[in-house]
């Protein structure tokens, strides 16, 4: 085992890359992973102590079927594409992703018309085997559904995934192909020189040949860095709320409501962990790091819920409530293309919904793009497409919990009793890269259940302590800001 | 292949009531499951005093209870595992439990005591709405922080809710150099016992605001504050009452629910007032050879009651063994102002001895009669001057209430006033 963090170096003076990719968030990392399939010197720099904590975080976990953008737009183009390939990217990264269909609902006889829309995309995306169902075919795949529900719009290939468990895997099979990632470094500015960009960070400065602009919801900060700020992103809210999985079978399919111009409008959906969400809102708003939920956003989204599963009693299972921020462009759709300032500088930008899908076919648009502006590809012998998961007590088959714990007796320590989650599977995160409470929570799901906490925290926050040789009371949430103990009761200065 | 004759899943007060009553009982294999490194439960972070006043009668600290039992257990032969969980109850007496020095375990047993306790409820379940910042504790969480870990969560603490934990952690928090800003209770009157009222808050100056509830979290990293507004009757915030308190922590003493996550799996029926098993007076569950105890039936004020629930269990377990069975059940209906009853139903037994039942009222109430009634008639009452949800009511009934309400299927319990 390691004694240092997996994830990054603290401090480099120079270093030299090939590419520097801004922003470990899906996108970032799916990129840095299909770098990695080359010879090549890639670099991978995020801001925060962790992997995928900006838009990717907070996300509906949808991998969409394909149909509900323009057709004619990148959002519309890139979304079908993505979603073909999924299947196979999480078999060879061992991330859960279940192929389980959506269905948009109407509610009255006039949204047919918006559905047969929806179809018409479908046909024009190359969405395979959508289909609109009639009264009776809907209320018997989705039982509990409202009364009130006349028509729905089938597509089976929608799928669900988490999406940071996606991200982590993709950095951590990008990593062992040699991917240095960078954590905690703020991009301060880009500099062209006659061969190479200059990215002045606060961990030193990296000379690259090409800088991708993967940030997310500051890639226009970054764009402007190259003398002149070539977009805007405006942070467009969603908040969610999360139940238990005590709720049961509610449905099987992910449910939306007809779309309005703004949204897909708010979904209903089975996440990949077995319990339910419901959201997102979709508010505009200013601060690109207001992740609060607001009284109204959280009403409207259980009115929803409550209103499409009315036997529901769904005010007694929830567990949560959570915001995320995605990155809407000015012209609405994703800006992918080279900087009209900086030559080497590509923009990857305004990666709202369907972000998540997309992901696999923007990086290889990603890596067209970069081949055209002259990056020459050898192909890497010894990449390796494959990436293993933490194994898991939780779900696992008697032989297998058997042989885990034969192996490693801490797979018989459990310490997250609402997920049963093991020490060893807290160990083995920490090993790859965890250093807060929140990086132990999204590799492992210690702490997501219905005690959100209150039993493992201290066991955690123990665990992070002795493994990574740092005293207790500095263990933090998520950064050095967000810490969550004052100091030792006794035998401290403060008392 | 393990074998017990009683398996008690929880080595807290009520598992520990039940083991030690159980090898008084001469029930010869008696093995507790533990999730926890030490016997206890929950008792050995409750470092203030309370407890045993009505076992003992004497006034013990948590620690001090539960040693005193511990010992027994130790000294009667109980059997117990640390730092175990259970996965699975299979067909009702086959458990599958884990822990890192056995590994898998599968424990083939007779009787099943139910005695998980129960959890504290959080923020996501009132659903308060803001940012999630590092600084929200449940009280439990931040009392095992300071009486075990030696940690102190932050120094500028407002605490929802005011529940016993609550009351508690204000006077905890108050001693070792934290200010706690106030106590806020979205109810008109206090969640607690009156003497944690008295003694937590009062006592320290702590203002205690009632009809109040959090309606906003701030803060990105760290807490940095709350707002908090008045609550009308109907649960809805009062327009314009809302008032911004800075602190760097919220403690969070909003109730507290049994764990019956692993009961649901066997198929015992589930009783949705007290959110535990549907239990008789011998704490016998819907499927015979399985008894439930202490807080994971309903959740008690006292430590003594869940003795006597863990006690009472294990009788209920020896009686299975010698294979006595009940001939009939009454079943115990809520009437008037009762919001929830433990237990819900009586078996008859041909030896019968007095049952206490454990209740809680809806709203407070005074100068009332907490009564029992079979098919309208009164068959027993007690006066009572002051009801209050806060304070379970106890009602002891004699054999001979008992043989009368056995003429019947079902008997109501309610409160009703009475004029002097």
């Amino acid at each position: 085992m390691s004694d240092s963090p997996a994830l990054g170096t603290p401090f480099l003076k120079e270093s030299r890359a090939d590419v520097a990719i801004i922003g470990s968030g899906v996108i970032g990392a799916t990129i840095a992973r299909e770098l990695s399939r080359y010879k090549l010197n890639t670099i991978l720099i995020d801001k925060e102590v962790d992997v995928g904590w900006g838009a990717t975080k907070a996300n509906t976990g949808i991998i969409h079927a394909g149909y509900s953008e323009d057709p004619h737009t990148l959002r519309g183009k890139l979304c079908a594409p993505g979603n073909r390939v999924y299947q196979q990217l999480c078999e060879e990264l061992e991330v859960p992703f279940k192929r389980i269909g959506s269905i948009v609902v109407s509610l009255n006889k006039e949204e047919i018309q918006t559905l047969c829309e929806l179809e018409n995309h479908a046909k024009i995306c190359g969405v395979p085997e959508t289909r609109i169902l009639n009264r009776d075919e809907l209320h018997s795949v989705i039982p509990h559904l409202t009364p009130k529900a006349v028509y729905g719009f089938y597509a089976p290939t929608a799928a669900t995934i988490s999406p940071y468990g996606l991200t982590i895997a993709l950095v951590e099979n990008a990593q062992a192909n040699g991917v240095n990632v960078l954590i905690q470094t703020k991009v301060l500015g880009l500099k062209k020189n006659r061969q190479a960009i200059i990215l002045n960070t606060t961990s030193g400065y990296v000379h690259t040949n090409f800088v991708i602009n993967a940030a997310g919801l500051w890639a226009d900060e970054i764009s402007a860095m190259s003398g002149e700020k070539e977009f805007n992103i405006h942070p467009r809210k969603g908040e969610y709320i999360l139940f238990d999985d005590a709720t049961g079978e509610i449905t099987d399919k992910i449910i939306f409501s007809v779309p309005t111009p703004v949204s897909k409008g708010i979904v209903f959906v089975p996440f990949v962990e077995g319990n339910y969400a419901v959201g997102p809102t979709a508010e505009d708003t200013e601060d690109k790091e207001d992740l609060s939920t607001s009284f109204k956003g959280l009403k409207k989204v259980l009115n929803f819920a409550e209103y499409f599963f009315p036997e529901i009693p769904f005010k007694r299972y929830i567990i949560n409530n959570f915001c995320g921020l995605r990155p809407i462009a000015d012209e609405n759709d994703f800006i992918i293309r080279p900087s009209y300032n900086m030559k080497g500088l590509i923009h990857v930008a305004g990666i709202q919904s369907p972000g998540l899908t997309a992901a696999p076919a923007i990086a290889s648009m990603v890596m067209d793009i970069l081949m055209d502006q002259g990056l020459k590809l050898t192909l890497n012998p010894y990449f390796n497409p494959i990436r293993r998961a933490i194994p898991q007590i939780k779900g696992s088959e008697y032989k297998t919990k058997e042989k885990l714990i034969k192996a490693n007796s801490k797979y018989g320590h459990i310490v997250c009793r609402c997920e049963t989650v093991s020490e060893a599977e807290v160990i083995e995160a920490i090993r790859r890269g965890a250093t807060t409470l929140d990086g132990v929570k999204f590799r492992t799901r210690c702490g997501m259940g219905r005690c959100q906490g209150g039993f493992c925290t201290p066991r955690i926050m123990e665990i992070l302590s002795r493994e990574l040789h740092i005293p207790l009371e500095e263990i933090s949430k998520r950064n050095k800001g967000s810490w969550l103990i004052k100091n030792k009761v006794l035998g401290s200065d403060n008392v | 292949m393990y074998k017990a004759n009683v398996v008690i899943i929880g080595g807290g007060p009520a598992g520990l009531g039940a083991a030690c009553k159980a090898k008084e009982l001469g029930i010869e294999k008696v093995l507790i499951l533990e999730r926890d490194r030490e016997l206890g439960g929950i008792l050995f972070q409750c470092i203030h005093n309370g407890f045993g006043l009505q076992y003992f009668n004497e006034d013990l600290t948590g620690p001090e209870y539960a040693t005193r039992f511990i010992q027994k257990a130790q000294k009667l032969g109980v059997e117990s595992k640390l730092n175990t969980i259970v996965l699975e109850i299979n067909n009702n007496k086959k458990i599958l439990a884990v822990n890192s020095s056995d590994g898998l375990m599968e424990i083939n047993t007779e009787t099943i005591i139910l005695a998980m306790g129960c959890r504290e409820r959080t923020r996501g379940a009132i659903n308060i709405p803001g940012t999630r910042p590092a600084g929200i504790f449940t009280a439990g969480t931040a009392q095992r922080l300071i009486n075990m870990e030696n940690l102190l969560p932050g120094k500028s603490v407002v605490i929802l809710g005011s529940g016993d934990i609550g009351l508690i952690m204000a006077r905890r928090l108050t001693w070792v150099g934290a200010k706690v800003k106030a106590i806020v209770e979205m109810l008109p009157y206090p969640s607690g016992l009156t003497r944690n009222v008295v003694q937590c808050a009062e006592d320290y100056d702590i203002p205690l605001i009632l009809s109040h509830t959090v309606t906003n979290i701030y803060g990105k990293k760290r807490l940095t504050g709350v707002t908090i507004g008045k609550v009308d009757e109907e649960g809805n915030i009062v327009r314009k009452s809302e008032k911004y308190i800075p602190c760097d922590t919220l403690l969070l003493s909003v109730g507290l629910i049994p764990e019956n996550e692993l009961s649901k799996n066997t198929g015992i029926k589930l009783d949705a007032d007290t959110n535990g098993p549907f239990v008789n007076q011998y704490m016998q569950t819907t499927i015979p050879n399985i008894f439930a105890c202490g807080n994971v039936t309903q959740v008690y004020d006292l430590v003594d009651y869940v003795t006597e629930a863990g006690e009472l269990a294990a009788e209920g377990a020896h009686l299975y063994m010698k294979g006595l069975t009940n001939s009939k059940t009454v079943l115990i209906k809520k009437g008037r102002n009762i919001r929830q009853i433990v237990p819900q139903r009586i078996s008859l037994y041909e030896r019968q001895k007095p049952i206490r039942f454990y209740l809680r009222v809806q709203y407070p109430e005074e100068k009332v009669k907490v009564g029992i009634y079979k098919e309208g008639k009164e068959i027993f009452s007690k006066k009572q001057l002051i009801v209050r949800p806060s304070e379970m009511i106890v009602l002891e009934i004699s054999d001979e209430v008992i043989r009368k309400a056995s003429e019947t299927n079902e008997v109501t319990v309610k409160i009703n006033g009475y004029r002097n």
